[in-house]
């Protein structure tokens, strides 16, 4: 296709052959008004490449959408307020109970409203869908590297929506002011008043006096309906501008380069696949929310400070906080007639360091590096092994306490005691990610040195040969060019000089602090034993030349 | 591989210059990129039969997505909203959502499935490359955008004009200040609301189940009572606030068996109150385990030894369960001799 | 008779056989069984604290001592009542089978004359709750909605939402409510088996007892309605996260590669 970039059809001056059609002169019409053709230049054959992994951000993008859409749908009918009712609805184990006006409406969405229960179920089927969805594409741009320059600010953007989901997630899950949920915002009040100095007067603020208080749920709501999704909604927007500003990461393979990027045109072809995988996406949550119940109020009952159930759990993106709060010794610290709470502070404090911690990680990379390029190809993970360790020992962490905040329907469903589960999550804490880095480095290193063998080596090709002579070798197969180049495309950084540099007049200048850090990390990275040299066009000549000569 | 534009740094790897430089002085490169593999057919791109099974299925599949919509609407208005229905291996569901549900998914999913086929097997698959230019600005632009900001700065005088900056930079600060102190109303402030309960002298024990006022003998040895202060209903305006400090948890152990001095002291004849409220962050705990006198928390595990003082035998809480203590009056039911004599609930700053 | 030879080697011959011995196995045993009940209605019209005693002396006295006293083993059962052990020996949890941090539910192996003559040796022992009469546990007519507040009151902490049981400390647990008689719910609460606190009728009287028992009855049971589908084990968030991740996500990407595989491209020839 080529884009007629000379000049625009006046609307007085009309075409010469034959009449515009309806479309074409309203597009005129518009483009006039709105420059929407030199937009349509740069984006409509816009090049995507293909793979699966690339999809992960839309299955987020869609889930978003039709969160919003069942979200409207469910403000139609929900009642942000904490006023007392008696339930007269139709489910009958509930009738003449006492409950917030909230539950109540939640109730009747659930019961009296046509459809209302599907809604609500795809709503939070479809929330859970994102946040994880979130987690693995936020995994998929880590573990291949897709964080490095350019695209460092759109790592953050992303980063920072999962944050925004997870406490849009906690203030939605909130709203019903069910027996299960409401635990959830004691668990918070409980947390905040934990907070030094201000824990007090946060927690009455919030609460609008002592909690429970009768403000909350009108307050989370505009939170939930309002701030969070209208600061997200801004940064989704600039989060998929610059992916097309940015144009897609590309794995390596013949004919694509860090200077291009290979795939298919975004008309018709992406705009058929992505948009036909918006329609996939709320199929099938349409489907799970018709066969799976999700939060089913009317078993959980309505919130009282004094009810509670056994495995009151957050939904799951929220579950690691739960393993770290449920894991932490109890101490507490009483000092001038002031308590310091420590055993709920440091789960607190550790809670934003753990997504800190992945969040910042492009940058500690990138200062190790020292690399100032642009990169477009994608790492393949084990040709990154320090990263792709670190990645898996974080997950790892994650998983870690995600079994924390699951230990009592471990204990009940693996026959465990809980406090064997809580004493391994806290050993684990500490010992599983480095168990996990080690491991996964060796698995790097080990498939490293197995591509190294197959560039210089070939391919086994699983068939036996005698040679004459009465020994048995097995055929290898070379590699083709594709192959070769594919198993050769990736660099390899050497560490940072380690020497301290000298200046003008030949004095050696002391290294600060900084830089001996720096070359340190850039020996765990790329130090030999850190990373299996590629094979190198002369080994491989080598090699090859001595394969003729047996 | 791609040529680098920029100088490399000192700890490049070497590899780096090698390849890239090779890859165009050396054409026999063994490694070098063969270019993009020529375009391989497929059997829609030639067999015109092919072409139209495959338009015929995403014909099929938004004819489908048609019928599961009509399908929507049918069950909408016929079926009724209560009805349940045995489906395997789901169990006894709502016919109205299963039925709604199933309908809206396929709709939806046709939709997409038809359009995919469709990209899939019918549109172009011919692979194109496209240029990516380097994000950051030429020499040249930069160097524009940076002279044009030293002007407008020059221009508007804010280095040269010192009071002027200040004391903008003064009105800016304070301005959000009004946001701030509009919050104000948010909510009353603390002061001494956490330290107190319902639980007063002589209030009585009333029980949560029966909403009678409770006597020492219908506590009986390994059984669990929940009660809360006389006066507080249900239906009163304040009863979530009161009731989630004045929840209260009794129990009777054999006096022999409390090892807690004070503990035995406030209670009455082997009968204890305390806080049901975990000192953690407030779960309402009540895991009352008879035979080991061990209270559980069923948020985050705080295990409490009802017997010695309520003292925290494992997980995260900070201190004990606060006692209440109880008597008998007149009448023979059991009344409060006080309020907590500490806070109830999870810590705070102030609490000491 | 020719196709049957010729399908005997079929892989799944095997397990069409099994299927067939094992319903052979259950038909025999149902034909059998109720000859035995019989037999034990007809005993029971001699029901004797003696007989009791017997059953008592083999079954019970190495761990609860000859004369209900208790041992190291096992705890005394003076006072506990007959409720107690209808619901102990009902429930199959006694006699234990081994030590543990919690003696389970398992099948019952007395009839039911057996184990009100050993309910009547032990209130012998001395006095204790009854069993409870249909009257009083009959959950018909209750207040279900009364019923769930005071399940959540006194019940949910160790019992979950609607029963489907929870962790307690050093392995022991609160069991799931499915498929527990009325009864045996009612002599549950008027004893507190085991580690479980008793809701004697003095703090619960018989009218909440009933409707707890109508709540359990209608939110745990196996023809409750769930409306939005699929249960997931009534856990909560937890079983709600994997379901989502595996079934939700797990799809969407299964999803994905479809649609970003390459279509099969027409053969060369």
């Amino acid at each position: 296709m080529s884009i007629d970039t000379t000049e625009k059809p006046e609307p007085s001056g009309g075409k010469s052959r034959g009449k515009a059609s309806g479309g074409e002169r309203f597009a005129d019409w518009t483009d006039g008004r709105l420059g929407i053709y030199s937009l349509a230049r740069a984006n409509m054959r816009k090049i995507f490449p293909d793979h699966w992994s690339f999809m992960l951000g839309e299955i987020v993008l869609y889930s978003f959408v039709i969160i919003i859409l069942t979200g409207v749908y469910l403000t139609l009918f929900f009642h942000p307020s904490m006023n007392e009712v008696e339930y007269t609805g139709s489910y009958v184990p509930m009738q003449g109970q006492l409950m917030s006006e909230a539950f109540n409406s939640t109730m009747h969405i659930s019961f009296d409203v046509r459809g209302g229960l599907l809604i609500r179920q795809i709503h939070h089927w479809a929330a859970l869908v994102f946040l994880a969805g979130m987690f693995v594409h936020m995994m998929r741009v880590f573990f291949t590297g897709a964080f490095r320059k350019p695209r460092e600010v759109n790592w953050l953007f992303g980063w920072l929506l999962f944050i925004l989901g997870m406490f849009t997630g906690f203030t939605g899950y909130s709203l019903p002011d069910d027996l299960l949920s409401g635990t959830g915002v004691r668990f918070m009040e409980g947390a905040i008043l934990a907070v030094p100095v201000v824990g007090t007067y946060l927690s009455f603020f919030l609460f609008g006096g002592e909690f429970p208080g009768g403000d909350f749920v009108a307050r989370f709501y505009s939170v939930h309906i309002l701030l969070l999704p209208g600061i997200m909604l801004g940064l989704l927007a600039a989060h998929l501008f610059l992916v097309f500003y940015h144009k897609h990461t590309q794995w390596a393979g013949p004919g694509r380069t860090n200077k291009n990027v290979v795939g298919m045109p975004f008309l018709p072809v992406y705009t058929a696949k992505a948009g036909g995988f918006f329609f996939l996406v709320f199929g099938v949550i349409s489907v799970v929310a018709a066969i799976a119940t999700i939060n089913p109020i009317w078993a959980i009952g309505p919130y009282r400070p004094d009810q509670v159930s056994t495995g009151a759990q957050p939904d799951w993106y929220m579950g690691f906080s739960e393993g770290l709060i449920r894991v932490m010794p109890g101490w507490e610290v009483n000092f001038w007639g002031h308590t310091l709470v420590l055993g709920v502070l440091i789960p607190l404090l550790i809670f934003p360091l753990v997504l800190v911690s992945i969040g910042v990680y492009p940058f500690i990379e990138a200062w190790i590096t020292g690399d100032k390029r642009e990169h477009h190809i994608l790492d393949r993970p084990r040709n990154a092994p320090t990263r792709t360790g670190l990645g898996v020992a974080w997950i790892t962490l994650y998983m870690v306490l995600l079994v924390g905040g699951g230990n009592d329907l471990f204990a009940t469903h693996l026959h465990l005691s809980i406090n064997a589960i809580t004493w391994f999550v806290r050993v684990g804490f500490f010992a599983a990610p480095v168990i996990a880095f080690l491991v996964t480095k060796r698995i790097c290193l080990g498939l490293q040195r197995r591509d190294r063998d197959k560039v210089l080596h070939g391919r086994e090709s699983g068939i036996i040969k005698r040679l004459p002579h009465g020994e048995f070798i097995e055929v290898h197969e070379p590699l083709a060019q594709e192959a070769l180049h594919k198993l050769t495309a990736h660099e390899q950084y050497e560490p940072a000089a380690i020497a301290p540099p000298t200046d003008d007049n030949g004095v050696a200048k002391k290294l600060t602090r900084g830089e001996k850090l720096r070359a340190k990390l850039s020996r765990g990275y790329y130090a030999e034993g850190n990373q299996i040299p590629k094979p190198t066009v002369q080994e491989y000549e080598e090699i090859t030349s001595g394969h003729g000569h047996h | 591989m791609s040529t680098h534009e920029e100088t490399p740094e000192e700890h490049l790897p070497s590899e780096q210059r090698e390849h890239g430089a090779e890859a165009v002085k050396r054409p026999e490169n063994p490694f070098a990129d063969p270019g993009l593999p020529p375009h391989e057919h497929r059997v829609q791109d030639i067999d015109e039969a092919a072409a139209k099974r495959s338009e015929r299925a995403v014909a099929f599949l938004f004819a489908l997505s048609m019928v599961a919509t009509v399908g929507f609407i049918a069950a909408y208005v016929s079926v009724p909203q209560d009805k349940s229905i045995y489906v395997w291996p789901l169990g006894h569901i709502s016919a109205m959502n299963f039925s709604l549900g199933m309908t809206l998914g396929i709709a939806l999913f046709c939709i997409g499935a038809g359009a995919v086929h469709w990209a899939r097997t019918l549109m172009s698959d011919v692979e194109i490359p496209d240029d990516r230019h380097e994000i950051g600005a030429s020499p040249e632009v930069t160097a524009k955008v940076k002279a044009d900001w030293v002007q407008g700065a020059k221009e508007s005088g804010l280095g040269r004009r010192k009071l002027i900056r200040n004391t903008m930079l003064g009105a800016l600060t304070l301005v959000p200040l009004s946001g701030v102190v509009l919050l104000r109303d948010l909510g009353p402030l603390p002061g001494t609301s956490l330290r107190h309960t319902a639980w007063k002298k002589g209030k009585l024990l009333v029980n949560m189940n029966t909403n009678e006022p409770l006597r020492p003998s219908d506590v009986v040895v390994g059984s669990l009572t929940f009660a809360k202060p006389e006066g507080l209903e249900e239906h009163d305006h304040d009863f979530q606030k009161e009731i989630a400090k004045a929840a209260l948890m009794i129990v009777r152990l054999q006096p022999e068996n409390i090892k807690d001095k004070r503990e035995l002291d406030w209670s009455h004849e082997g009968i204890v109150a305390y806080s049901k409220i975990c000192t953690h962050v407030g779960c309402p705990i009540s895991l009352y385990e008879q035979q080991t006198h061990h209270a559980l928390c069923p948020c985050h595990q705080s295990t409490f030894d009802l017997a010695d003082g309520a003292r925290v035998i494992f997980g995260p809480a900070g201190h004990a369960l606060p006692q209440l203590r109880i008597g008998v009056n007149d009448e023979g039911y059991l009344e409060a001799l006080g309020d907590f004599a500490e806070p109830v609930g999870p810590a705070f700053w102030e609490r000491g | 008779m020719k196709k049957l030879s010729a399908r005997r080697r079929h892989p799944l011959a095997a397990v069409v056989v099994l299927l067939l011995a094992l319903a052979a196995t259950g038909g025999l045993y149902a034909a059998f069984a109720p000859a035995d009940k019989a037999k034990a209605e007809e005993s029971a019209q001699s029901l004797t604290i003696e007989e009791g005693k017997k059953l008592y002396s083999v079954g019970c006295a190495s761990c609860h001592g000859t004369g209900g006293q208790g041992t190291t083993d096992g705890p005394s059962l003076v006072g506990v009542g007959a409720a107690a052990v209808d619901f102990q020996v009902g429930t199959g949890r006694m006699p234990a089978q081994q030590p543990g941090a919690q003696v389970p539910k398992k099948k019952n192996i007395y009839s039911q004359a057996e184990i009100d003559q050993l309910a009547a040796y032990v209130s012998s022992l001395g006095a204790g709750p009854a069993v409870p009469t249909k009257k009083q546990y009959d959950p018909s007519g209750a207040d279900i909605g009364k019923g769930g507040e005071l399940f959540r009151t006194n019940c949910a902490q160790c019992h979950n939402f609607t029963g489907k049981g929870g962790a307690l400390t050093h392995g022991k647990y609160a069991p799931d409510l499915n498929g527990v008689s009325p009864k045996h719910l009612y002599e549950a609460m008027q004893t507190g088996p085991q580690n479980m606190p008793s809701f004697p009728d003095s703090t619960m009287p018989e009218k909440n007892k009933k409707d707890i028992i109508a709540y359990v009855n209608a939110v745990n049971g196996d023809d409750t309605e769930h409306p939005g589908g699929l249960e997931l084990g009534g856990l909560g968030p937890v079983s709600e996260g994997l379901f989502g991740w595996v079934f939700g996500l797990g799809t969407l990407i299964a999803v994905a590669v479809w649609i970003a595989a390459r279509t099969a491209k027409a053969k060369k020839s």
